[in-house]
């Protein structure tokens, strides 16, 4: 568990990026950030590794305050991925995944057969290993970015907007990949997009910030959609336009459903078990 | 050519004291730069002065600088060290900037990557940010090298050992063919050193072609750009 109280961060120049913010992040389940640009989703997820310190408030993980932790060592216990990977150009793929083990002193060669383990899990060819970032596609440094990211196989995961830079085809594919991950790996993920559609598919807990990360609302996709807290939030997921109000028509082969502007949707199924989040 | 033939031996012998005057300067700015380029970059303020101040030793007119040097650090006038500590200053004068530049030139998006992953400021520094300045330091320690083979040269006027002794010496006693032998002879040490030191960045930095060559992130960006 992950929690923020009264956490504030006042840049050096003068930018109040983050005020007052609390907020609980449960362990084992996938809390995403989102909002606008400059809403301060950045700022708040390294807050949590201690790349950004706060101005004030504290920061626990599990009941712990994330200062009693010397920085580096706090970091190296938490995975990180970013926006266009953040791999290290002069490294192979095999050693960028090694890079946190091989800090904390796992010996290189022991630390390299786990990362060749840990391309697999993220699906990729161990062929790609002694390539260079450079080498890969965008979507396949991700991938690697996301192995990195598991490799001292921490409780805590941060994404930063991490598919934000590949194309639709890719980043939905790494989306699906990313649930499945999640199903068997268990972490606490604290994922910052700007994607309301990618934060509705991706979390358990969704968080729409407003400007100075100021919570707009929390709570499950569904209970966002079926009742956003106010017109903020209402614009933000698009509840009154477009594709995600819909209404039900009668048509003489059955019922669909259609979107606010008359186009057909999908259809009504009943079903048979499971519950929306 | 006769004079070439019948003087080998020389030639070999000055050739070895040119190197072993002139590498030393050459591996000593290399590292003394890093501090210098480090604090550059580190204060705002400090860079502008820093670089300013390093890149006018350049100016010193380097005979005077032999001739004052043993005066200040007390050696014999015609210690070989003198020679060294000037092309080291020198050195230091074409290098600081270009290690400034290097690591100032490492993206931000991977300096920030390091300190996520947890890389502390030290290691990183040592790991990822001069490693990745690398292809700029090799082409500052090229331009440092071909400088200091040429300077060293003139420490012949204070009869220190040089290939610089073949023209003081072929220019007093009329022998053309020795005057051209040590300048063809500089220019060949000079390319041989460049080649040297071009090779064992290639065996440093593999990376660095790859990149390079195009394939990078940002090329690779551009053409999927170009394409969509
Ligand atoms: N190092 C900094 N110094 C000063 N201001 C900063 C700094 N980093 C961020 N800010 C400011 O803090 C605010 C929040 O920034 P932050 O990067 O957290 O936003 P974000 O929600 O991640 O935006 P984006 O979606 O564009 O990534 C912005 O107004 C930004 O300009
Ligand atoms: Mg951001």
């Amino acid at each position: 568990m992950i929690e923020f109280r009264g956490v504030s961060k006042l840049f050096p120049d003068g930018t109040l990026a983050v005020d007052d913010f609390s907020l609980v992040i449960p362990s084992r389940k996938t809390t995403v950030f989102v909002g606008s640009s400059g809403s301060g989703k950045t700022t708040l997820l390294r807050m949590i590794n201690r790349m950004v310190d706060t101005t004030s408030g504290t920061i626990e993980i599990d009941g712990q305050p994330t200062t009693a932790l010397e920085a580096v060592a706090l970091r190296r216990s938490i995975g990180y991925v970013m926006q266009n990977s953040g791999l290290l150009p002069h490294l192979r793929v095999v050693d960028n995944v090694a890079t946190v083990p091989v800090l904390n002193g796992v010996p290189k060669k022991e630390a390299r057969e786990a990362a060749l383990v840990l391309l697999d899990t993220v699906g990729l060819d161990r062929s790609l290993a002694e390539r260079y970032p450079s080498q890969l596609s965008g979507g396949q440094q991700q991938r690697v970015g996301v192995a990195r990211g598991l490799a001292a196989n921490p409780n805590i995961l941060l994404m930063d907007e991490p598919f934000g830079a590949v194309d639709p085809i890719v980043r939905s594919e790494l989306q699906v990949e990313l649930i499945r991950l999640q199903r068997d790996l268990d972490k606490t993920i604290v994922f910052v997009t700007h994607d309301i559609d990618e934060a509705f598919l991706l979390g358990d807990q969704v968080v729409i910030l407003e400007k100075g990360g100021v919570i707009a609302q929390v709570g499950s996709p569904t209970e966002i959609l079926t009742a956003p807290a106010n017109e903020f939030v209402a614009t933000f997921i698009g509840a009154e336009r477009g594709k995600r109000a819909l209404s039900i028509q009668k048509t003489a082969t059955g019922d669909i459903l259609v979107d606010s502007e008359g186009r057909a949707a999908g259809v009504l199924v009943q079903q048979s078990e499971g519950v929306v989040r | 050519m006769n004079w070439i033939v019948n003087n080998g031996d020389l030639i070999g012998q000055l050739v070895v004291a040119h190197l072993a005057t002139a590498i030393p300067p050459i591996i000593l700015s290399f590292f003394l730069s890093i501090p210098i380029g480090w604090f550059a970059n580190r204060f705002q303020v400090s860079r502008g002065i820093l670089l300013t101040v390093f890149a006018l030793l350049y100016a010193i007119p380097s005979l005077p600088l032999f001739i004052v040097l043993p005066l200040i650090i007390g050696t014999g006038l015609r210690d070989p060290i003198n020679v060294v500590i000037a092309l080291t200053i020198y050195g230091i004068a074409l290098m600081a900037r270009s290690t400034a530049d290097g690591l100032a030139s490492v993206d931000p998006d991977v300096r920030q990557a390091a300190t996520a992953v947890g890389y502390s400021a030290r290691s990183s520094f040592w790991r990822v940010e001069l490693p990745l300045a690398g292809p700029v330091l090799l082409a500052g320690i090229r331009v440092v090298a071909v400088s200091t083979i040429s300077l060293t040269t003139v420490g012949a006027v204070l009869g220190i050992d040089s290939l610089g002794a073949l023209f003081t010496d072929g220019y007093q006693r009329n022998i053309p063919s020795e005057i051209l032998t040590g300048i063809v002879v500089t220019i060949a040490l000079a390319l041989a050193v460049d080649f040297l030191i071009v090779r064992i960045g290639r065996l440093l930095m593999p990376w660095s072609r790859i990149v390079g060559a195009g394939g990078g992130r940002s090329a690779r960006r551009q053409r999927t750009a170009a394409t969509a």
